[in-house]
């Protein structure tokens, strides 16, 4: 940091929609890692929590990412995601927990559910791996604009010692003030990109040149058709004897699990093409993709009151 | 896309027909996709919504909770996004009947315009009251007073008039800057996204057209005011440098000041003042994660790095030099009730604003609003949605301002000390005298906040 000149550096102007929404979002993580003692990100190699985990990066600059990152393995994540969450981690000099839903079907905690999806058991690895860590926040790349109960949580939620989310009694949030005040037992959720649509998640992405798992681009796969989604066809997702398996050029626009996430035929194979795409889609990314969610209108809310995110 | 961001909050009483609105704003701007509508189509036709096939009860669009559909109600802020080719959109869709202060009032913190509903067919009612006087209060920028229904008024301009000087007269009386009224019908479309053709005899913009074109909260206050940065927390990376920096032997002594830009700008060279002790000194560096800047604005998030070694933490606050204000202990407040227990003299609380959280004593109940007329009158305590005025005294001092001159140093929430919650939303004021000429009253301590 020698002499500077400042002639060839960048003026202040009016904020555009991205650079309002990085500053908020940096001012929110800073927050949560001044008032907290031990907050942790919830890290699934998903684009949205990339993208809470670059701003961190950016927030702290040129410190390390001052917490550590927490994945709830469900042991039916794609190979491409776990290989991009280690290059990642060890990228960033990071420290990764991991709690596995494979160990508490295991030793029998958890039971493996008859339609063979692991989402809804991946509550309880998260809520022990919370008290093991002894967390006290907890960092999402939830987005409001995801599902209408999301549309309705808090930028801090305040969660009880069984994570429960209890829509009708939420703090008001005022001003960029933030209350992160908690008593012994409970721990606050906090989603600093709360306020971005998946536009604005892609269109960042583009603009910072976020390195993302190669799955959310078009590549040709085996997949079977199955509830309107193509399937990709996996040891834990095979296709029934009536499910014709086809080669196919898809792309995935959420990650979650292999046994409930579906593609979308695509060929959007740069991130461009995928901003474009995303900006002339006539469907929201979940009712796309994911079939946790269509199970009925109050899916979402349901689980986030059971302490999911 | 629209490259500002624009934040806005909708406001009315029961039945003013609030959620239709936003769900064809929602629907016309394109933001409702074809999974949702079809969502929302099929549960109109099970509820037997409309009188032609294919109507769609715009309302089920924004309810999101469970007990929302099942009683047709709105019980909490929702916030919605949608974009067009100017402009981003948030909106904070606030449900009027339920805590409708609460709601108001959070939605009200951070909107550059609050969107007022009014029926046509009822005109200003006390709840459009008590909306507009929140948003005076709050000094939201634009009001903007959607006269909703107009379509079962046959698109009558007397009637519309009628209404447009109701509002004007109210807005005069509460101090407010001039409201835009415009006629409108959510269910129809009438001035929504497009101006109508059954509203010949209106010359103003639809309502979309109106929120595309105000300046923001920022647009109107950056330029103006000095710079205030309250510190988040000191970056100094010192042995935990980040692996990908390029050259670490450069950052080995490192050491800069994080925070959120609230007011005014920076540019590198400038001299500032640090709070506490005012110490003066000068910015050398502004940086954004590893991009350095010759400048920054209001709200933007940077670390500034200055030429003397200031013994500075969080809640230190980065002032133009010769602008920091005299700190103070002892201040006068508008406090919005949120909690369903009282706020009564003698309470002890906690005041969080900016950065720094004290310890804090309720030292007076001046009076509770009127919210029809905003006068003051006497009351010993404040109850949930109750606005009202008080002095307090904080355990340190803090350089607070007042809000009507300065909103991020001027806004604070009360907490309570033991269980964490947000008790009240409040903004430091000039000293009110008390609504009764009666002594302080320090031995009531009902509530759990006292």
């Amino acid at each position: 940091m020698s002499e500077i000149t400042t002639e060839t550096l960048p003026e202040a102007r009016a904020l555009s929609t991205l650079d309002a929404l990085e500053s908020e979002s940096i001012h929110i993580i800073r927050e949560v890692v001044a008032e907290f003692e031990r907050p942790v990100l919830l890290f699934s190699g998903g684009k949205d929590s990339v993208v809470v985990l670059h701003l961190a990066a950016k927030a702290f600059w040129p410190a390390k990412v001052p917490f550590p990152v927490l994945h709830v393995d469900t042991g039916h994540n794609f190979p491409e995601v776990i290989d991009f969450r280690d290059r990642t981690v060890e990228r960033l000099g990071l420290r990764l927990e991991v709690a596995a839903v494979q160990d508490y079907l295991d030793d029998g905690r958890l039971q493996e559910r008859a339609d063979g999806t692991r989402n809804p058991l991946q509550t309880q690895p998260l809520l022990d791996a919370i008290a093991a860590g002894r967390h006290d926040a907890v960092f999402g790349g939830a987005r409001r604009d995801e599902d209408k109960a999301r549309a309705k949580e808090r930028i801090l939620s305040l969660r009880d010692e069984f994570g429960q989310w209890d829509p009708r009694n939420q703090r008001p949030e005022l001003w960029d003030l933030y209350n992160g005040r908690h008593t012994v037992g409970q721990h606050v959720r906090a989603f600093p990109i709360s306020n971005w649509t998946e536009l604005d998640v892609w269109r960042y992405i583009e603009r910072e040149g976020i390195e993302l798992p190669p799955l959310y681009y078009a590549h040709e796969r085996e997949v079977y058709r199955r509830d309107g989604m193509w399937r990709a066809v996996s040891e834990v997702s095979p296709a029934r004897a009536d499910e014709a398996i086809e080669r196919r050029v898809v792309r995935y626009r959420t990650v979650g699990d292999m046994s409930c996430t579906g593609a979308v035929e695509s060929d959007a194979a740069s991130v461009a093409d995928v901003v474009r795409e995303v900006a002339t889609s006539t469907l929201t990314e979940r009712g796309a993709t994911r079939a946790d969610d269509r199970i009925s209108e109050a899916a979402m809310e349901d689980r986030k009151k059971d302490g999911y995110f | 896309m629209g490259d500002a961001l624009f934040r806005f909050a909708t406001a009315g009483s029961v039945d003013d027909g609030k959620s239709t609105l936003v769900g064809r704003l929602l629907h016309d701007s394109k933001a409702i996709l074809a999974d949702q509508l079809e969502s929302v189509a099929r549960t109109s036709a099970e509820r037997g919504f409309g009188g032609e096939p294919g109507a769609i009860d715009f309302a089920l669009l924004t309810d999101g909770l469970r007990a929302e559909r099942e009683q047709g109600i709105t019980i909490d802020v929702a916030y919605r996004y949608f974009a067009t080719g100017r402009r981003s959109f948030i909106l904070a869709d606030c449900p009027g009947h339920v805590q409708y202060t609460r709601n108001m009032v959070t939605g009200a913190t951070t909107a550059d315009a609050v969107v007022v509903l009014v029926d046509a067919r009822k005109g200003v009612l006390e709840q459009t009251r008590r909306h507009l006087a929140v948003v005076q209060l709050l000094r939201v920028p634009h009001v903007i007073v959607a006269v909703n229904k107009i379509d079962l008024l046959d698109y009558s301009e007397s009637a519309f008039t009628r209404v447009a000087d109701e509002v004007t007269a109210l807005t005069r009386e509460l101090g407010l800057p001039e409201a835009h009224v415009i006629p409108v019908s959510a269910l129809a479309g009438d001035n929504i996204v497009e101006r109508s053709a059954n509203t010949p005899w209106y010359a103003g913009p639809a309502l979309l057209e109106l929120l595309e074109a105000l300046p923001s909260l920022d647009e109107l206050e950056t330029e103006l005011e000095a710079l205030r940065m309250p510190v988040q927390l000191v970056v100094r990376p010192q042995g935990a440098l980040a692996p990908d920096v390029a050259d670490p032997e450069a950052f080995r002594d490192y050491r800069a000041f994080a925070g959120r830009i609230a007011s005014g700008t920076v540019r590198v060279g400038d001299a500032v003042q640090v709070f506490p002790g005012g110490a003066t000194t000068t910015v050398v560096g502004i940086d954004a994660g590893p991009v350095e800047l010759a400048s920054a604005s209001a709200p933007q998030s940077v670390s500034l790095r200055l030429a003397d070694e200031i013994d500075a933490a969080r809640g230190a606050v980065i002032a133009a030099s010769g602008s920091l204000p005299e700190p103070r202990r002892e201040l006068d407040a508008s406090v919005f009730q949120l909690d369903p227990r009282p706020l009564v003299p003698g309470a002890r609380v906690l005041v969080k604003t900016g950065t720094s959280t004290v310890q804090a004593l309720v030292t007076a109940v001046h009076g509770r609003r009127d919210l029809g007329t905003l006068a003051l009158e006497p009351a010993d305590r404040l109850d949930a949605n109750d606005i009202g005025q008080v002095a307090l005294k904080l355990a340190a001092e803090l350089p607070v301002e007042p809000y009507a001159d300065h909103r991020r140093a001027g806004a604070f929430l009360v907490i309570h000390p033991q269980d964490g919650a947000t008790l009240a939303a409040a903004i430091v004021t000039p000293p009110v005298a008390s609504a009764a000429d009666t002594p302080i009253r320090t031995t009531t301590t009902e509530g759990a906040a006292a």
